[in-house]
Order: structure tokens, then C-alpha cells, then sequence
């Protein structure tokens, strides 16, 4: 049986019924969410049942407008047999950013998460090294939030000749 | 005299078997910029924790302040050994976002520059592979080579190393007759070199003695890792994405994906020299399509996409819609649609992903790059404890880590 986003999308339904959401293919891909409480269970699923043995990207956005969900992780998995793509993510407050972590089902998801969280603060419960990675320690915030704009090439205050800003 | 004073050593240090080692992150040895904290007991790996960051250059974020042109730059800088491959990979994603089509000519034109770029990748990560295990002929040798390729690519669009190659949607400019004559040159001279090159490897019993069984993992581990590109073939997962996400027509050509069994430092440089053979496989295919096209259409150097492809400049001066263009482009008012998309390519090292994320402004919300060097570096302490400390030195080397790639 050849594997199709529809297959996925109906036995996804079949088995968590209303929890998994948002359904929607973007350039071939079928994207989905769900609460972030289920997510080891869907992930587990989707290894287990749908052959999706290959954790191909997971990283973080923060979407400062969406209340209650700021931040999000989103992981990409690819099933080699069948040759298809799903992308999965979760949502969570950015007061208490909690999150399970994958590091169980895929060793790869270890720095991914640590990159995700040096970024953008997400905490993986059950992470067995969750530190910074690219950044240094001492660092204090978590560059990547929306909350950080990058410097404004328009602004007028800086005297700086050296650099052609004069 | 006074009495000498007793040295006092750190409780517990008399006991102690095993050594620590500061192995990095300036080490010739590690070529680029790694740290790793050993435990060694004599010349035996105990454990090790690797530090990466030292080059970090907040390129995600740099990418939501710049228009899509101005991210090429940024690519280019991932894995400088074969910055042409990130460049086409980052057009490509535009492209696939953007929903352009690229003329055939093109997607040919491209495939020659991103196959040059993988042989000169896996030129000098084989090659380092020979130095450290105590061969440097083999590195000085195929260094000549790799200029002739540098050549091209500077033929082409005037820088070598970190080369913003192409646009979106083709080309800057026409490949020349030069460019040409400098990739026949280097196809009639890189197999000989190549099949010297192997000849003084392959079966080279020293270079085997070293490279078999150390660095091995099984194709298991080597994907619940994330392995991708050479590392993960040369465990024996016929995985590559020029077969399973064809893009810039490579599924008009024709190639085989070779593959290793045990997955150690010796299979790695197996796949890595049966690749360049394909490649060079590949390219004179893709040359030979490229001089089939004939008249006007042997011309075609770029898409039809006013939005995202700069006029030329004569028309820009004359030429009221195309100043209008060009000034968009440049000051980057050009909003991009709504939505996201996740675009690998098949780069040096493996899968190469481009994810954006777009809320309709004039950048990206979000650009994630899937780096395969960062995903499989987390495997190393796995791949050399319990082995020699010279054996960790080749098998960083055969990982073909590129700092500029995994600290993005």
C-alpha cells in the first residue's frame, strides 16, 4: 500500500480522533499540529505505524501575535520507504515552554533540541544535556524570539564614520 | 636551606588511569574549529564532549532582515567547500516557493556548477583523509584540480570560494566560450588524476589498516542519527535526494548511488571517490545536453521572472519598466506570498534543507537551514570511543566536518 498524505491524514484521525489538527499540505507536504502534551505519542505513532523512521529537521518559531502558543517547534520526518514527507508541530505558551523530548525515539533530535533551545528558550523535559550549544553560557536570553529585532538600517543616532554610516 | 616543601597533587590524581586531553579547537589536526574534551586511558578514547559555536554567525537571524537575493551571500558561507551547491539550493528553495519554472538549459547549466562543486567537496575531504593518515602526496597532487574547478566557477561569476553563483531563477550571465573550454580542459585531465589518485589509496595496505573498521556505524544508528549524503550511503541506506526529491532535472540524466556496507572511514572514502566518478558521469551528460540546444534557445541563461531577476543594465537605463524593476528588487519591495516550505538539496555532506516560513512581508518570517554536519557530529563520541586516538583524528576528518556549516 502506498503511503499518501490522505492515508496519513485519515489513520492520524482514526487514532488521536480530534487532538491532531490543522491539516493543510504546503508544497506537497502535509503539515499538522497538536497539543504539545501528546506529542511523544503522535511521534511514537508516526515511527511505529507510518514508517517514519528519520527525523529530518526540528526547529523552533516564534509567533509573538498567537496567544497562548508563541512558540512553536516544528519537526520534520521522512519516511524512506515510501519516499514522503510530514511536518508536524506543536505550540506552547512562552511563560512555561514545555515540551517533551524526542532525544528517546531519535538520537538526532539531542542537538537539534539543544540548538532550539539555546534559541529560542523551549524547554525538552527529559532532555539528558539540555545546555547551550551554539551560543556561549553565560548568555542570558534567547536571540532567536521576535522580541530581539535585529538593528534598524535606517536609524540616524549612530555616529560611526568608520563604517559609512556617518 | 629551608626545608622543600611536598607538592600536594589534587586528591584522588595518584589513582586516577585515565588521562584528559584538549584536543582542539585550533588543532591542525581537527581542521576547522572543534573542541573536544577526551578521556583517554593511554591511547585508548574513554569518552568525549565535543564543543561546537566557535564560528557561530547568527545566520537565521541575519536572513529576517534580508531580502531573498541578500540571503545567497549567507549560503555561501555554510559549507565553503562547495558554496555553489548551497547557493543553487537556496534559488532552488525561491524557486519552489515562489513557483517559478527554470528553462532546461538552466537546470543543466546548474547541474554541471553544483556537480564540480560536490567533486572538489569530496576532493578535499578524501584527500585530508590521506594526510592524516600520514599520505600528504595524494592532497598536493589533486590540489592542482581543484583550481581548475575554482577557475570555472570564477569564469562563470567571478569569485572562487565563496562564489553567490546564479540567481534566482538562472543565471547572472551567460556561461562563456571560456567557461566551456575550462570544463572540456577539466574533463579530459581529472579522470587520469583521479584513477592516480585511487591507485595510491584504494589498495594501499597501510591507508586500509588504518581506515578499516574505526569510525564504523550500522545503518541503523547511522539514520536514528541523521546521517545524510556520503556518511549515511557508506553505511548501506541507498538514500540520496538527486533520486528521491529530484530537482533541477536531474531525473533526465542518468546515475547510479553507490553505497558502502560497514559504514566506517574506509567505506566513507569508497563512496566519496565512487560519487566523483558519477559526477563526472553526470556533468558530461548534462554538457552534452547544454550543446544540443541550438539558436535562440542555446541563449536561455535565466527565467522569465521580471519580480526577482534583475534587467540587464542597459535596459535599466532605458527602459521604464525595467528601472521600475530593478529599483523594487534592490531596495527589496517585492512582497513574497504566504506560507512555507521545506526544500532539500543534495549538498557535500548530505541533506541539505532550506525551510522558510513567510507571513506575506518583504523577508522571511523564519529561514531554518538543515545543516547535515551539525545532525551528524552528535554521533562521533559513539564513532571513536573504545579506539584509538589517531583513529579519532581520521575519522573526524572522513566525517568531512565543516565548521562554516555545522555553527551556521
Amino acid at each position: 500500500m502506498a503511503l499518501n498524505n490522505e492515508i496519513i491524514q485519515s489513520q492520524l484521525e482514526a487514532k488521536f480522533a480530534e487532538q491532531v489538527t490543522s491539516f493543510s499540505t504546503d508544497s506537497g507536504i502535509l503539515s499538522f499540529e497538536s497539543p504539545a502534551s501528546l506529542n511523544l505519542k503522535v511521534i511514537q505513532f508516526l515511527y511505529d505505524e507510518l514508517g517514519f523512521t528519520f527525523l529530518t529537521d526540528l526547529c523552533g518559531v516564534n509567533y509573538p501575535e498567537n496567544e497562548g502558543g508563541e512558540l512553536v517547534v516544528v519537526y520534520h520526518l521522512h519516511n524512506f520507504v515510501e519516499n514522503i514527507r510530514c511536518r508536524y508541530s506543536v505550540a506552547v505558551p512562552v511563560q512555561q515552554p514545555d515540551v517533551f523530548t524526542a532525544t528517546k525515539i531519535f538520537e538526532a533530535a539531542n542537538w537539534m533540541e539543544r540548538e532550539t533551545y539555546d534559541f529560542f528558550g523551549i524547554n525538552f523535559v527529559g532532555h539528558p544535556n539540555l545546555k547551550r550549544i551554539l551560543n556561549v553560557d553565560e548568555m542570558d536570553y534567547f536571540p532567536m524570539r521576535k522580541e530581539f529585532p535585529l538593528e534598524d538600517q535606517t536609524r540616524i543616532d549612530k555616529d560611526d564614520e568608520m563604517f559609512g554610516r556617518g | 636551606m629551608e626545608a622543600q616543601h611536598n607538592i600536594t597533587l589534587p586528591e584522588g590524581s595518584i589513582e586516577k588511569t585515565t588521562t584528559t586531553l584538549n584536543f582542539g579547537p585550533t588543532h591542525p589536526a581537527t581542521h576547522g574549529v572543534f573542541q573536544n574534551i577526551m578521556e583517554i586511558d593511554g591511547e585508548r578514547v574513554v569518552s568525549t564532549e565535543q564543543t561546537v559555536g566557535f564560528i557561530h554567525r547568527a545566520f537565521e537571524k541575519l536572513a529576517e532582515r534580508r531580502n531573498l537575493y541578500q540571503i545567497t551571500p549567507i549560503t555561501d558561507r555554510l559549507n565553503y567547500c562547495s558554496s555553489p551547491i548551497n547557493n543553487m539550493g537556496w534559488h532552488i528553495a525561491c524557486e519552489r516557493f515562489l513557483k517559478v519554472e527554470t528553462p532546461k538549459r538552466v537546470d543543466y547549466l546548474r547541474i554541471i556548477i553544483m556537480e564540480l562543486a560536490r567533486i572538489s567537496d569530496h576532493l578535499i575531504c578524501n584527500s585530508i583523509v590521506g594526510v592524516d593518515t600520514g599520505a600528504y602526496t595524494g592532497f598536493l597532487y589533486v590540489m592542482q584540480y581543484r583550481e581548475l574547478i575554482y577557475e570555472i566557477y570564477e569564469e562563470v561569476c567571478g569569485s572562487r570560494l565563496t562564489t553567490n553563483i546564479g540567481r534566482i531563477g538562472g543565471f547572472e550571465r551567460n556561461f562563456t566560450n571560456t567557461a566551456f573550454t575550462k570544463l572540456e580542459k577539466f574533463l579530459n585531465e581529472y579522470p587520469k588524476v583521479l584513477k592516480e589518485f585511487e591507485s595510491l589509496f584504494t589498495r594501499n595496505r597501510i591507508f586500509m589498516e588504518r581506515t578499516q573498521g574505526t569510525g564504523g556505524i550500522s545503518a541503523e544508528r547511522a539514520m536514528n542519527y541523521g546521517f545524510t549524503g556520503p556518511n549515511l550511503r557508506a553505511a548501506g541506506v541507498d538514500y540520496d535526494v538527486r533520486v528521491a526529491n529530484p530537482y533541477s532535472s536531474y531525473q533526465d540524466l542518468d546515475f547510479t548511488v553507490p553505497v558502502g556496507t560497514t559504514g566506517d572511514n574506509y567505506d566513507r572514502f569508497l563512496v566519496r571517490n565512487a560519487e566523483m566518478w558519477q559526477s563526472i558521469s553526470i556533468i558530461r551528460q548534462a554538457y552534452e545536453k547544454v550543446q544540443s540546444f541550438k539558436g535562440a534557445d542555446a541563449e536561455i541563461f535565466h527565467a522569465d521572472v521580471p519580480e526577482y531577476y534583475l534587467p540587464k543594465k542597459e535596459d535599466v537605463y532605458n527602459n521604464m519598466e525595467a528601472l521600475i524593476w530593478h529599483f523594487k528588487i534592490i531596495m527589496g519591495e517585492v512582497n513574497l506570498p504566504k506560507g512555507q516550505i521545506y526544500s532539500p538539496v543534495e549538498g557535500g555532506n548530505g541533506e541539505l534543507g532550506f525551510y522558510l516560513i513567510s507571513d506575506g512581508g518583504r523577508t522571511p518570517f523564519r529561514l531554518h537551514f538543515r545543516r547535515p554536519c551539525f545532525i551528524y557530529y552528535q554521533a562521533y563520541p559513539e564513532l571513536i570511543t573504545g579506539g584509538m586516538l589517531s583513529d579519532a583524528v581520521v575519522t573526524m576528518s572522513s566525517l568531512n566536518l565543516i565548521a562554516g556549516e555545522l555553527d551556521a
